[in-house]
């Protein structure tokens, strides 16, 4: 028997190896900065995901940075998602500051070094984290490793019709789930057919914002414990939540509630169901008044905080926060005015306060939250209130990003649709599920 | 003439001193000729062939080193991940469904040109023409067409007394909407078809009609022996590209949820409804590029292609004999 062949086939093995290790893409990034005083200058690349009005926005606040920074040209890429912002840090030809609009990416971007560890910069400037929000804080860091700072943020309350509310005889939105399900039913018009043609309130939970993740802290239903594993099957506020739900969605008829949300317009559209009437209430964000004052003004609306549960009253005033992050690419050329442009556009009380002026996202910040300048009317008010809350909460950053919010959502549209049974074991079921999906991303 | 032809005494004798020589020559002409095609199996299918079956064995998310986890992977995919369970039968249900059907209405549209005397160029063209319409725009449209409560199919129904059911919106339709919507852009398999049935000898249906074969023998006896090599060639093709199944999927999955999302891609509404039309590329897809767990992804990836190619294998011999031995 010959050895040659055996002695080819592990040379090749071999070669084949260290080709496929020699290009396999990996990130690092040194921690060391430019001594304190020094002006940064250069060129930078700037990617993030606003389109249209919004983007313009931005381009504002960059001519902005770019007239109190005139040595630091920035390249402005808009519309680039998180998925094409990973694919280019890990080709190497990533943005130097990349703009997310979900905290869900923070985990997975601070654990493998996606985004540098910003700790020195912070350091250095001593930027005072004190100003933002302890929710904000924890929303920008994972495992003590600050990879992120917090631009804007998005807050989700209950938007109401006064009109529908007013017709059927109400003039206060619902503070209790109790008084939210009674609401719903009294405002819903049907054809005679059974049809709905307005809805008080569509329970599904992955209709437009109103999903598992916006209205969990109404309920203070914990998604994970300290040492992160699932704590859904073991909370008991998440029964409750639901039972809740698929109460609602039963009176409803969840056919009906389907062939309801069909036929509705596009969420990001001037379609939009709550702007053509079709919804009494609704959860969303702030930045529903800008696209209803510019889409609906004749739509008369108010806002809210979320319900509560009802033996949480204590609550109420609460809700949940997220906010746009951004971050400085592990293979940037030129951290030190990425640097400067995150610290104009994250902590400069001007830039913050023009953003959010033009945009209606949620300004971060202690100083801009109370400066003169910002625009704010009850409705907008509303938020800013619920950003301040104690109890106002977000989904805890993880390594594996959103996969573990996700796979609720699977679980809860099959159990609101009939197709998952029994509530707790499934429950239980899927924490386990989730924890075993979990190691998979450690 | 002869003299010239002769070969001398002393060459005769001796081994050809240039034979080595030319025989590498040839060689080197043979691999030249062959090598842009050698190096372009080697750069886009052996090595990302062989880095997905390394990666498989990993942990990696595109970001950092990949770190050696043996099995750990494969052992998630076949004992833990259900939703992988889910997306293989809902694969395994377009295979046996929708390629089928695709070469069903094929077939028929196609003999039903043949048997056209006049109008054979203008219909030809009505029924080809789907398969020119993009599959983004086209799955578009029939999510809007087939909308449970503003969709024109359903307004039709109800006129004569039915109540439409849901289509992409539940889970038990949505998958027969998506066949739907696969067999009205067959054009590419009818133009094949066609030329197939063109080609079957005239001599034969005339020889079955002598012997009095009715018109299903002579399509059992005649049409379909001669039709089966592309039919096989349909079948074989077909169900690869079914175990490939993305697009159309994807993009229903999204219309028909409404939830499309700035920033995030449309990744996250990917199974709607309920996952029943998350096939099993869309379940690697949202592995490696949305939770980034790309060494599982790999393995779903290594999976996929082994059971493609033992498909194809499978097959190709069983349909052998079928199709006239090893023409």
């Amino acid at each position: 028997m010959s050895r040659r062949p055996c002695f080819a086939g592990t040379a090749l093995a071999a070669a084949a190896t260290l080709f496929l290790a020699a290009c396999t893409p990996g990130t690092e990034a040194s921690d060391d900065v430019a001594p304190s005083g020094q002006e940064a200058k250069g060129s930078i690349e700037f990617w993030h995901f606003f389109t249209d009005r919004e983007a313009k926005a931005i381009d504002d606040a960059i001519a902005q940075f770019s007239d109190a920074h005139p040595d630091i040209d920035v390249r402005v890429t808009a519309g680039q998602d998180d998925a094409k912002m990973l694919q280019a840090i890990s080709s190497g030809k990533g943005p130097d500051v990349g703009l997310s609009y979900s905290t869900d990416i923070v985990g997975k971007f601070c654990s493998s070094g996606a985004w540098r560890d910003l700790t020195p910069y912070i350091e250095r400037d001593e930027i005072d984290l004190e100003q933002f929000p302890a929710t904000v804080r924890s929303y920008t860091s994972y495992h003590d490793r600050r990879c992120a700072m917090p631009f804007l943020a998005d807050v989700y309350g209950l938007y109401y019709n006064k009109t529908l509310l007013a017709q059927a005889g109400y003039t206060e939105p619902p503070k209790t789930m109790t008084e939210l399900a009674d609401m719903a039913k009294k405002l819903t018009k049907r054809a005679p057919d059974g049809t709905i043609e307005v809805a008080g309130y569509v329970p599904l939970l992955n209709f437009y914002e109103h999903t598992p993740q916006h209205i969990v802290p109404g309920w203070d239903a914990k998604w994970l414990t300290a040492d992160e594993k699932s704590a859904i099957g073991t909370d008991p506020q998440w029964q409750a939540m639901l039972k809740w739900h698929k109460d609602l969605v039963d009176w409803y008829g969840y056919d009906n509630l389907q062939k309801f949300t069909a036929g509705l317009g596009d969420e990001w559209s001037a379609d939009n169901a709550f702007h053509k009437g079709k919804l009494a209430m609704s959860v969303d964000g702030e930045y529903r008044v800008a696209f209803l004052t510019d889409q609906a003004p004749d739509v008369d609306f108010g806002t809210a905080p979320l319900p509560v549960a009802d033996d949480q009253a204590d609550r109420y005033g609460a809700g949940f926060v997220t906010g746009n992050v951004a971050g400085i690419s592990a293979n940037s050329k030129n951290p030190e005015a990425s640097w400067a442009l995150i610290e104009y556009l994250t902590t400069e009380t001007g830039s913050i306060v023009g953003l959010s002026n033009a945009i209606k996202n949620v300004p971060t910040t202690s100083d801009a939250l109370a400066s003169p300048d910002l625009q704010v009317d009850e409705k907008f008010k509303v938020f800013l209130d619920i950003f301040e809350h104690p109890e106002t909460s977000t989904t805890p950053p993880n390594a594996s990003g959103p996969k573990y919010v996700e796979m609720a959502q699977e679980y809860v549209d099959g159990y609101l649709s009939g197709a998952n049974k029994d509530l707790a074991s499934g429950l239980a079921d899927l924490d386990t599920r989730i924890d075993q999906a979990l190691d998979l991303g450690r | 003439m002869t003299a010239l032809l002769e070969r001398p005494a002393s060459v005769a004798d001796k081994p050809p001193r240039r034979r080595p020589a030319r025989r590498w020559r040839h060689r080197l002409t043979v691999l030249s000729f062959m090598a842009p095609a050698l190096l372009g199996i080697g750069v886009f299918f052996l090595y990302p062939l062989l880095a997905a079956v390394y990666f498989s064995f990993t942990r990696f998310d595109l970001l950092t080193v990949p770190r050696w986890v043996g099995l750990r992977n494969y052992t998630y995919l076949f004992t833990q991940d259900s939703v992988a369970g889910q997306a293989a039968l809902n694969t395994v249900w377009f295979v046996l469904i929708l390629v089928p059907a695709r070469m069903l209405a094929a077939l028929l549209t196609s003999m039903l040109l043949v048997s056209l005397k006049r109008g054979g160029g203008f219909f030809r063209t009505i029924f080809y023409l789907p398969a020119l319409a993009p599959p983004v725009a086209a799955t578009i449209a029939f999510v809007f067409l087939f909308n449970p409560a503003t969709g024109p199919v359903n307004e039709v129904l109800s006129w004569f007394g039915v109540d439409g059911p849901l289509w992409f919106d539940s889970p038990d339709w949505s998958k027969p909407s998506l066949v739907l919507l696969g067999t009205w852009a067959v054009g590419d398999l009818m133009v094949i078809f066609l030329a197939a049935l063109l080609d079957v000898p005239k001599p034969l249906y005339e020889a079955a009609a002598i012997d009095g074969a009715n018109a299903w023998q002579r399509f059992w006896h005649v049409t379909f022996p001669s039709l089966s090599p592309v039919l096989v060639f349909a079948a074989v093709t077909g169900v690869i590209q079914t175990l490939q199944y993305f697009t159309q999927a994807a993009v229903a999955a999204s219309v028909a949820s409404g939830t499309a999302t700035t920033g995030g891609g449309i990744s996250s509404t990917f199974g709607y409804p309920e996952n029943s039309t998350l096939t099993y590329p869309l379940h690697l897809y949202v592995s490696g590029f949305r939770y980034y767990d790309m060494g599982y992804a790999n393995a779903l990836a290594v999976v996929l292609f082994v059971v493609a190619f033992g498909v194809t294998v499978v097959l190709l011999r069983r349909f052998r004999a079928f199709t006239g031995g090893a023409r």
